[in-house]
């Protein structure tokens, strides 16, 4: 079994300001990390408060822009978490958006900002206790990192992600229009 | 189509110099297919010139924009009032499109935000592989539909040289990668049509004034021009 990314966690090194509180976006997807995070939940784990969620069907809608639009924002840290690889529900939206991070964090470093403040996480819909460690260890690296050098007062890096974002369609709230594309008969 | 590749972000920079309102304006057609140079290219960089100066503490405002197609007069009309409200345009188009854009909005500070490369075609989902050198006369007939022209290294018209090896050629790509040898291409697919004595047939050196070497070159459809 690979080592969980959590494991790796670095080591304390820097010295971490104590009143510095993140503000982390994560984009999870809705059959893996936002389920762990709701199992981390009903399992009473503990894991920071500086982590905002957002749900998307597949961690594969991603966009280079969208993280991008996070950090703009003043996001001190952003990552996405979807399945294990190999067991995307949309079989290749979790491999499709560690491409994306990975291409974010040569832009981050084309930026003089620390390519750290973007990442890939993977877990299963059962693993609570991996989204709580991945949510504290990435906490923990980004406090060593300190604040996000672009960070302006009063620009919301939630709202901004969400914005990029532009309306997604959950899988479990895209009946009605799944059923209006099928009578117009454009259904694949 | 035309291939082209984003300049490094420091040379962006450079370009953009002090201007306060900067407008990043992308092309939807070929440099948009190669992923360059289109909106979403263009919404990238604009974000990236953004962060880049709230870091550096500039008031800069950077907007993004994309046109059907750069080269084309009748598009540019559709994104003009961006244009004419920058202090500079940095076009991510290729190098025909932000020619257009600055020789319409002249004298209007217009800058290139890509490096055009190449005639490609995608060879598979994001590779591009050179295919065509525009040189006014195409040869390809006689080369089984294989251009020596851009796909030899040397654009020899009397190939292979001695620097062909089991199909390769004695150079390689910037990222050492190894080239097929054209005209071993062309005498494979020659033998396959059953026309291999076009390989034995001595082309006279190419007339490259047909080329770029002849000047800047103008074409014109009397038939098809506006009465």
């Amino acid at each position: 079994m690979a080592v969980p990314e959590a494991a790796e966690a670095v080591a304390p090194t820097k010295v971490v300001d104590p009143d510095f509180e993140p503000e982390i976006i994560v984009f999870a997807c809705h059959y893996c990390a936002y389920a762990a995070a709701d199992l981390a939940g009903s399992m009473r784990l503990q894991y920071p408060t500086n982590i905002r969620m957002i749900k998307l069907p597949c961690t594969g809608k991603i966009e280079v822009i969208h993280l991008l639009r996070a950090i703009e924002a003043g996001a001190d840290g952003v990552y996405a978490a979807g399945c294990l690889e190999g067991e995307c529900h949309y079989l290749k939206g979790n491999l499709w958006a560690r491409k994306h991070v990975d291409h974010v964090k040569t832009l981050l470093e084309e930026m003089g900002i620390e390519p750290e403040r973007v990442e890939m996480y993977n877990m299963s819909s059962a693993m609570g206790v991996k989204f709580a460690e991945v949510a504290t260890e990435f906490t923990q690296r980004i406090k060593e990192l300190g604040p996000n050098p672009v960070k302006r007062e009063g620009v919301s890096p939630h709202a901004a992600a969400r914005e990029a974002l532009g309306g997604v369609a959950m899988p479990d709230e895209a009946e009605s229009s799944v059923a209006a594309t099928v009578e117009e008969g454009h259904a694949e | 189509m035309i291939t082209a590749e984003r300049k490094p972000l420091d040379e962006i920079l450079e370009l953009v110099g002090d201007k306060k309102k900067v407008l990043v304006a992308g092309c939807d057609t070929c440099v948009a297919i190669c992923l360059s140079g289109g909106e979403k290219e263009a919404e990238i960089l604009a974000s990236e010139l953004r962060i880049m100066a709230e870091q550096d503490g500039r008031a800069v405002e950077v907007e993004h924009t994309a046109a059907i197609r750069q080269c084309e007069w009748e598009y540019l009309d559709m994104i003009a009032e961006k244009i004419e409200a920058a202090d500079v345009v940095l076009s991510m188009a290729c190098g025909i499109g932000i020619q257009s854009l600055a020789e319409k909005f002249a004298p209007k500070l217009v800058m290139p935000a890509v490096n055009t490369n190449m005639l490609g075609m995608p060879q598979e989902h994001a590779v591009w592989l050179e295919r065509c050198g525009a040189c006014g006369e195409c040869v390809i007939g006689e080369t089984a539909g294989i251009c020596p022209v851009v796909r030899c290294s040397k654009s020899l018209m009397n190939g292979p040289c001695g620097g062909s090896h089991d199909g390769k050629c004695e150079v390689t790509t910037p990222e050492k990668e190894d080239i097929d040898c054209a005209w071993a291409l062309i005498w494979e697919r020659l033998k396959a049509q059953g026309r291999e004595e076009l390989m034995f047939v001595n082309r006279p050196p190419k007339n490259w004034s047909k080329s770029s070497s002849g000047g800047p070159r103008k074409m014109v459809r009397e038939e098809a021009k506006p009465v």
